[in-house]
């Protein structure tokens, strides 16, 4: 009985993506399908931006050449994309985590900011104490408020009705205004002359790179951060009840789950990991908080989740492919002369072709799982 | 008091071996090791006609020269990118010399990548480098202030109301100092002078710049000037409108001519090719190099058909004095728009290779600048 | 005549003169993608949208030497981009808001790679009605300074609300987006409405852009829009899909955008971020109040994707 409700379920539309509860033995099929159909997308964005960079009279070979080299072609390109790819892993989750409620949050921006900001807020104070307090106390703080910020929207929606969408969106101009006013008033470090900050964080008390490599520990908390969310949404009834309010919001209305708390909690976890990013940001990169937080990473975070297919855990392999895309532009900027805007334009590829590809699923006869 | 630092010949000479030995690299990227590679790193894009442009005129300037290679990128934001670009030149470029020209690189990642890689050379435009800082950098910066002091002279006479605006991204001290230079130079040709501020907020936004200047105008402000990244937009609203412009960064005539009086601009184009000389033969460069007229970091753009000749001569006189460092701007007794004292009688501020604690960290508006400061 | 000062005055002018220019970007975008809500299908990607008509315009108006031609070739380069959001979800299982996305950061990067070389040079831009001349204040003179597409805009609000009022078209329209069965049922095909709906947005909305680069700030680069095309999905929902409404609240979000440099030009000079976010929020503050969990969206199409 459990088994229809889930594949009607997973008919439902959006927010039932990743949503399906395979039946035992006949895994194969949904799973190589989920790969290989975003794989095939991949492959053909690959192509059209060759034929794009073409009509510029650029070699796509050559692309494609420093795409690799850039990004894996030696161990410092590695670095470079695992580095780029840390805070892209846990902005997603701000997109992916609701996503299996069927709320389309888009605010990851904001409550990456918001994070960053309150986090240092509170861990200039404590500077003194141990390093590990001052970033447990950091990593709460700036969690809290991202959560808050995220789990702001969630009620709105739940409670008033407000379309989330827009009210994330509306909540990342206003967070980066936010953190515009603070780090050039109240919190400004009056040495901070000619680029307005906050008070810089001790070197003792940053985040440290992991040992034998160039990469901070930001990355590992991101990794760590998927894992569980995904055990969270996969394989507890918490989870199973989440993406039931996503899959058929009536049906679990009726059912009798708490919608409401639902939302709020999945939101809030998802407004904590953006805020766990920022934290990571100003406690292993930055230092400080400035208007430089700002970066781009929760918008990155969104094409990541979406081409992720909103599963935490392939959130991780795509936020590396994003990295290295990343770190390879410098390289296409350098030697063939391509724009940097030409980053851009492949990730618009990449997310059109894969979201015209949600249209094959189901459609191949050989994923489809077999009979019984 | 300057802090020249001699860097040892072997040092330099080993740095560029070193770059011939890390062009050799995996996969077959084999780079010549005869030419020596200088990378540029711009925070926007290379042709805004502003910041950004005038850097690259100065790295145009690079790649004439004999034997050298320039590689640039552009629109790398103050992050952790910049980081990794810089790592980017050094490793598979071979680059031995790098010009990261935004000012907020300095902290922290030029000083990282310079501890990392003490065999390169970092040039920052701007940053304030102290004998705590590794030796490998080398902060430079120009006194543009001296140009827009001319500005407000030229902007002084032209103006028939009297009123000057100032369009200005962030209340940091070179803006600053540019905004009170410019209404000093306007109050020594009208002691009534008044010049009207307007904070946009960010180095680059087109829609804010032209609503400031539009409202300048509204307030019968006839001649504008500004310190934002490009100012393409300041200066074609206010022609459209029928104000008058003093340029800044670079000159942006071709875009007003009519209305274009004079600028403020840089001169990397005669700063960069020394630089780049001295380190190819070994010299060392300054640690800390600082100019204006006299030095020849700034330049002034020539004259637009509405400044006068009595202006023009003016202008001239007051240059020539700045040139031969024969005159003070910041000259104390001065008062801020709020009536305290901010220079004493009696003492100066003089803009010299030292680093002059209160020229650096300005935090105040002369009397006559319409505006006000966060605390 | 000597222009006079006008002190405190210049406040409400500029904030008047400032919704009329900042407002008109707003006022074609939201109009343009009223019709495709109408139709029930919601388009985030017009700041892509926006963009490009931003920069095809002002490259059209470059090479060509008319800055009306580089309208048209605005419009019509946003309607491809309607075009294409609308075949991406008429494709099953694909999501509108998704594809919305992800139009707008395709349409935000290729306008950036092509804008490219638009940089540095100065387009013709189009011209102004000065309907103040007659005063001897600047400030009014430069508020009455209006461009002709502020009126073709300000003329279009009500044109759009008496189509869809009283012609067959605007009925077919709003069918499609209220009970698409009922408009499948009497033999129209919804898809059809929807993407005509969301050519026609699009065209507007690369007109708006155009405006941006043609006009006001006049010039292109890449910081040139400030997320118009996404506030004005957000003043659609402000203005509870009504045209009028609409042109209200661009005029609106146009004079909240002037607030800060005016207040700054009098004196008022801290807290400008805050005074600069003003309108996300008035426009969330709105949302707010004016929804509520039963009546989801008042006046919403009840197919749009984002009431259900």
């Amino acid at each position: 009985m459990a088994d229809n409700i889930a594949t009607d379920l997973s008919a439902a539309g959006p927010g039932a993506v990743g949503a399906r509860v395979p039946r035992r033995g006949a895994r194969t099929g949904p799973v190589a399908e989920a790969v290989l159909i975003p794989l095939g997308a991949l492959v053909v964005s690959l192509l059209l931006f060759g034929a794009f960079v073409a009509t510029a009279r650029v070699n796509p070979l050559d692309v494609y050449r420093y795409m690799v080299i850039g990004s894996a072609g030696s161990w410092f390109s590695f670095q470079n994309t695992l580095t780029r790819a840390s805070p892209l892993i846990l902005t997603a989750l701000c997109t992916a985590l609701p996503a299996q409620t069927g709320l389309m949050i888009i605010g990851g921006e904001g409550a990456f900011v918001i994070g960053g900001l309150a986090a240092i807020a509170a861990g200039l104070p404590v500077a003194g104490a141990p390093p590990v307090v001052v970033q447990l106390v950091m990593a709460c703080v700036g969690m809290g408020a991202g959560a808050a910020w995220i789990a702001m929207a969630g009620a709105l929606r739940h409670w008033r009705g407000v379309n989330e969408t827009i009210s994330t969106l509306l909540l990342t101009y206003i967070g980066i205004a936010l953190l515009n006013h603070m780090v050039e008033g109240v919190m400004r470090d009056p040495a901070s002359l000619n680029k307005p900050s906050s008070y810089a964080l001790p070197d003792a008390d940053m985040i440290s790179l992991i040992p034998g490599t160039e990469v901070h520990w930001g990355l590992v908390y991101g990794i760590a951060f998927c894992v569980v969310a995904y055990i969270l949404m996969f394989h507890t009834t918490f989870g199973f009840a989440a993406r039931m309010v996503g899959g058929n919001p009536r049906a679990a209305r009726l059912a009798g789950l708490p919608v409401g708390r639902i939302i709020l909690a999945v939101t809030a976890l998802g407004g904590a990991a953006a805020g766990l990013a920022g934290m990571v940001e100003v406690a292993a990169v930055q230092g400080r908080a400035s208007a430089t937080l700002a970066a781009g990473y929760g918008y990155t975070g969104i094409l990541v989740a979406f081409i992720a297919r909103q599963n935490p855990l392939a959130v991780i392999p795509v936020a590396l492919l994003f990295g290295g895309i990343g770190a390879s532009g410098g390289l296409l900027q350098r030697r063939l002369d391509l724009p940097d805007a030409s980053v851009l334009v492949l990730q618009g590829i990449i997310f059109v072709v894969i979201l015209a590809s949600e249209t094959l699923f189901g459609r191949f006869r050989i994923f489809r799982q077999r009979e019984r | 008091m300057s802090h020249h630092i001699v860097v040892p010949r072997r040092t330099v000479l080993a740095g560029l071996g070193g770059t011939a030995l890390a062009s050799s690299l995996p996969l077959g990227i084999a780079r010549a090791a005869s030419d020596a590679v200088v990378g540029f790193i711009y925070v926007g894009p290379r042709d805004d006609f502003g910041y950004n442009q005038s850097h690259a005129e100065g790295a145009a300037a690079l790649k004439k020269m004999e034997g050298v290679k320039v590689v640039e990128e552009e629109r790398i934001p103050e992050t952790v990118q910049v980081e990794q670009t810089m790592e980017s030149m050094i490793n598979l470029d071979g680059a031995g010399l790098l010009f990261p020209t935004s000012f907020g690189y300095f902290d922290p990642y030029i000083l990282k990548e310079a501890t990392k890689y003490p065999k390169v050379r970092f040039e920052h435009a701007g940053g304030l480098w102290t004998d705590k800082d590794p030796k490998n950098i080398g902060s430079y910066f120009g006194y543009i202030f001296e140009a827009q002091y001319i500005n407000g002279i030229v902007a002084g006479y032209a103006s028939k109301s009297g009123k000057l605006g100032f369009v200005a991204a962030k209340p940091i001290p070179q803006v600053l100092q540019n905004i009170n230079a410019f209404t000093l130079g306007a109050k020594l040709v009208n002691p009534k002078a008044t010049t009207q501020l307007i904070f946009t907020g960010d180095w680059s936004l087109p829609v804010k710049e032209a609503e400031a200047t539009n409202s300048m105008v509204d307030q019968g402000i006839d001649v504008i000037t500004m310190h934002v990244d490009s100012p393409k937009v300041v200066v074609q609203t206010a022609a459209q409108r029928g104000a008058m412009i003093c340029g800044y960064h670079c000159s942006q005539a071709k875009l007003a001519p009519e209305a274009y009086l004079t600028g403020a601009e840089w001169n990397w184009t005669g700063l960069y090719p020394k630089f780049v000389s001295m380190w190819m033969k070994g010299e060392s460069i300054p640690n800390f190099y600082r100019g204006a007229f006299k030095e020849g970091l700034i330049k002034q753009s020539p004259y637009g058909p509405k400044v006068s000749d009595e202006a023009r001569k003016r202008a001239d006189d007051v240059k020539a004095k700045l040139t031969a460092a024969d005159y003070v701007i910041f000259k104390g007794p001065l008062q801020d728009n709020t009536g305290k004292t901010v220079v004493a009688a009696g003492s100066e501020l003089i803009q010299t290779n030292a680093t002059d604690e209160q020229l650096e960290s300005m935090h105040f508006l002369v009397d006559g600048v319409m505006g006000s400061l966060p605390a | 005549m000597p222009d006079a000062a006008i002190g405190w005055w210049g406040v409400p002018l500029a904030v008047a003169a400032g919704a009329v220019r900042a407002g008109t970007p707003f006022l074609f975008v939201s109009l343009g993608e009223l019709l495709t809500e109408k139709s029930g299908r919601i388009n985030l990607g017009q700041e892509g949208t926006l963009v490009m008509g931003a920069m095809s315009g002002y490259g059209t108006a470059y090479l060509t030497g008319s800055p009306w031609l580089g309208v048209l070739v605005a419009g019509f380069v946003g309607s491809m981009f309607g075009a294409l959001h609308a075949g991406l979800c008429t494709l099953p299982r694909v999501n509108d808001i998704a594809v919305g996305i992800a139009l707008m950061l395709f349409g935000t990067g290729l306008a950036f790679y092509l804008g490219k070389p638009l940089i540095q040079p100065q387009a013709p831009m189009l011209p102004a009605i000065a309907l103040g001349a007659w005063s001897h204040i600047a400030a009014v003179r430069d508020a009455l300074r209006i461009n002709a597409l502020f009126i073709v805009g300000a003329a279009l609000a009500p044109a759009i609300m008496w189509a869809l009022r009283s012609t067959r078209w605007g009925m077919i329209v709003r069918m499609a987006g209220d009970s698409a069965d009922a408009a499948r049922a009497m033999g129209y095909s919804v898809n059809f409405v929807r993407f005509a709906a969301t050519v026609t947005g699009g065209f507007l909305a690369g007109v708006g852009g155009s405006f941006l680069s043609l006009y006001y700030p006049g010039s292109w680069s890449e910081g040139l829009s400030s997320g118009q095309g996404i506030a004005a999905v957000a003043l659609v929902i402000f203005a509870r899909w009504s045209p009028m409404n609409c042109f209200y609240a661009s005029l609106l979000f146009g004079g909240a955008g002037a607030l800060g440099p005016a207040l700054q030009s009098v004196g008022i000079s801290s807290g400008y971020y805050l005074f600069n976010a003003a309108p996300y929020f008035l426009t969330l503050f709105i949302m707010i109040l004016t929804s509520s969990s039963e009546h989801r969206l008042i006046g919403a199409p009840s197919e749009l994707s984002i009431t259900r």
